[in-house]
């Protein structure tokens, strides 16, 4: 289905061949086929921009080797580029000196809150932590049945608040006495399960600053769908303003978006991307690898090995 | 931050007294079009057919530019056939009208089908809901308390149990009882996992063999928060279960969802809802002309 980049970009880099660098000139009209691989990837079309004039600036100037073609190594030059946006020191969650150590996960509908919050205790089980998971979600149907059986999965409690079998719809105390909750019991972590909320919804969005505000958690995720296109800067950059998170979870990632989103989100509110989402299944988390991000954007195989090779 | 509703004041001063487009209108058509999810290719294509219709024209007053930028872009979307009429109180051409609502996870299946449950019945037309999202934790009970919302009796089975079976009760019910309408939640499926498109084939089977032509909708739901990743979805989907029509979710954000354009387009399948919030009466029937002017609407960044 994806077409490799390099090969498009050979076409549009015949005059580099035979040439001693890669000029202004010569790498002008492939600066369109970046572009356009940038933003069929779902870059958004600012960051595709303004990524594209870095690229070329890395690019000009350098030698053209005689062992690859310049469409690889024009490749090579943007992935590296890339990977740099992307990537940096892979950060994991600081734990709190005195524990709980407490995790507040946010996001839009559907992007996989629930099952990264369980993922997550799945995690930190098998590290030898006692988790406790908030279900904070107290509006969505069945939210709380929905943590409550993946949290079994995993053996870790849940806490909610229900009167006389109703959900109480008290997100921040939910938040707040779960912490409480896991001070009495020795549970060392709490995970608190967000409902899904848009960036433009005041209220919802008042909410989670107010859990936020409340139970000052030591890491504040946000967890979005790889699949998201040019829409991710928005809420990104909306759900920074409001929380501050300390770190994004991509989620979904186990299809075939190219998750141009990872790089929007990372040009636009320079957070660190912590972990990858890759299935259903509470064991499908991985830490986020910046280097396959920047290949998986690219749609461009094995070009990388190839020129670090040459 | 600038409001899209400028373009078309500029749009009237880029095009007074001239014969072409101006390069710059067409950069800020590209512009909006592309950030609102419509994707290079069908972006370049509207364009190119903005551009032939103007020089061909020779001269278009700013209003007729702005009328012709969105018809080009509507012509891209089918229109709903009339075997399957979107709106709630159409007279249906079959009974039991079966529906299955599939999609990858997350996007809204199970919301929406509760939504349009709710229509149905305010139309005054008797729905049935089949659970046919087995695998989920919780999905089951997530439909219920939808059915409970919209007032209509739900056919389930226990969790984990065979899908297509789930369906073929759900149909069976639906003809015993006379309903006018059936739908059938599906679990959220990636559409590069071939096994669970599979089975979502044999489940459409399985309904076939109920009653022939079940189901007469296959909705593929896709969330307007989606990117160019959408294309890939419906063109699998469509593979394997025929999709009839598209539901978009989730336009009460600010994503535009405009990849709807080329999957209609591409696939031939028209978009018959939208969903705009989480609550039971925020469904409605998809409209071309709203939806084009939403594209040029709103705060971008
Ligand atoms: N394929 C795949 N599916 C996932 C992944 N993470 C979550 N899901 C599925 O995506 C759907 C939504 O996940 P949830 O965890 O319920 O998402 P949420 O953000 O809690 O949703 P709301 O609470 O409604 O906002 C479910 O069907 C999950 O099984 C993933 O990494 N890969
Ligand atoms: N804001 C908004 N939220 C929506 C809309 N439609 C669905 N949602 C929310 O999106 C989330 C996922 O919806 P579901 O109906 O569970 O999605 P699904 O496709 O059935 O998910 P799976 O069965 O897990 O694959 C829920 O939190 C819904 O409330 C919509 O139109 N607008
Ligand atoms: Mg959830
Ligand atoms: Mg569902």
């Amino acid at each position: 289905m994806f077409e490799g980049l390099s090969q498009k970009l050979e076409g549009a880099l015949q005059s580099v061949t035979g040439q001693g660098r890669i000029d202004e000139v010569n790498v002008a009209e492939t600066m369109r086929e970046i572009r356009r691989a940038l933003l069929n990837a779902d870059v958004n079309y600012q960051v595709a921009k303004e990524f594209t004039a870095n690229v070329k600036e890395a690019a000009t100037g350098e030698d053209v080797l005689t062992s690859v073609t310049p469409g690889e190594q024009l490749t090579k030059i943007m992935h590296d580029e890339l990977t740099r946006v992307l990537g940096g020191e892979h950060e994991g969650i600081e734990m709190a000196e005195t524990p709980p150590t407490v995790i507040l996960v946010a996001g839009l509908q559907g992007s996989g809150k629930t099952t990264f919050c369980a993922k997550l205790a799945r995690h930190f089980r098998k590290e030898g932590h006692a988790p406790l998971l908030a279900a904070s979600d107290v509006y969505r149907p069945a939210a709380v049945d929905q943590l409550k059986t993946l949290a079994d999965q995993v053996n870790a409690p849940v806490y909610s608040i229900e009167d006389d079998g109703e959900i109480v719809e008290d997100a921040v105390r939910v938040a707040n006495e779960a912490v409480t909750e896991a001070q009495n019991t020795a549970r060392d972590i709490v995970i608190i399960d967000t409902a899904g909320r848009m960036h433009i919804d005041e209220a919802m969005m008042q909410e989670v600053e107010d859990i936020k505000t409340t139970v000052a958690p030591n890491e504040t995720l946000f967890v979005v769908d790889s699949m998201t296109g040019q829409d991710a800067v928005n809420t990104a950059k909306e759900f920074n303003e409001r929380i501050d998170y300390d770190g994004v979870v991509l989620s979904k990632l186990d299809g075939d978006t190219r998750g141009g989103a990872a790089l929007s989100i990372r040009t636009v509110v320079n957070k660190p991307i912590k972990f990858a989402s890759t299935g259903e299944k509470l064991d499908a988390l991985t830490p986020f690898y910046p280097d396959r991000m920047a290949q998986r954007i690219l749609g461009m195989g094995d070009v990388v090995s190839f020129v670090e090779r040459a | 931050d600038k409001t899209r509703d400028s373009f078309f004041g500029k749009l009237d001063r880029m095009v007074r007294g001239k014969d072409t487009v101006d390069a710059e209108v067409l950069d800020e058509l590209e512009e909006i079009l592309i950030t609102s999810d419509v994707g290079v290719d069908t972006t370049l294509d509207i364009i190119d057919h903005v551009e032939a219709r103007v020089a061909q024209d020779q001269y278009v007053s700013a209003q007729e530019l702005n009328g012709l930028i969105r018809d080009e872009i509507a012509r891209l979307m089918l229109e709903g056939s009339e075997e399957r009429p979107a709106d709630f109180d159409a007279p249906l051409p079959n009974q039991p009208h079966v529906i299955m609502v599939v999609g990858v996870n997350g996007v809204g299946k199970t919301t929406t089908i509760g939504k349009m449950a709710h229509k149905y019945r305010q139309a005054g037309k008797s729905v049935l809901m089949g659970a046919g999202d087995t695998f989920r934790a919780a999905a089951i009970e997530q439909l219920e308390i939808w059915a409970d919302r919209a007032g209509v009796p739900l056919i389930k089975q226990k969790h984990g149990a065979d899908p297509a079976a789930v369906a073929y009760d759900t149909i069976e019910a639906a003809e015993a009882r006379d309903a006018d309408v059936a739908i059938v939640d599906t679990a959220g499926r990636l559409h590069t996992k071939g096994g669970l498109m599979d089975e979502l084939a044999k489940m459409k089977r399985v309904m076939g063999r109920k009653i022939p032509d079940a189901p007469h909708e296959v909705l593929l739901v896709l969330d307007a928060s989606t990117g160019q990743n959408a294309l890939r979805q419906a063109e699998e989907f469509i593979d394997s279960v025929d999709v009839t029509g598209l539901a978009l979710t989730k336009l009460d954000g600010t994503a535009k969802g405009g990849v709807v354009i080329g999957v209609s387009h591409q696939f031939q399948v028209p978009v018959k809802y939208i969903g705009v919030g989480e609550a039971v009466e925020d469904l409605q029937v998809f409209d071309r002309k709203g939806f084009v002017q939403g594209l040029f609407k709103g705060v971008e960044s």
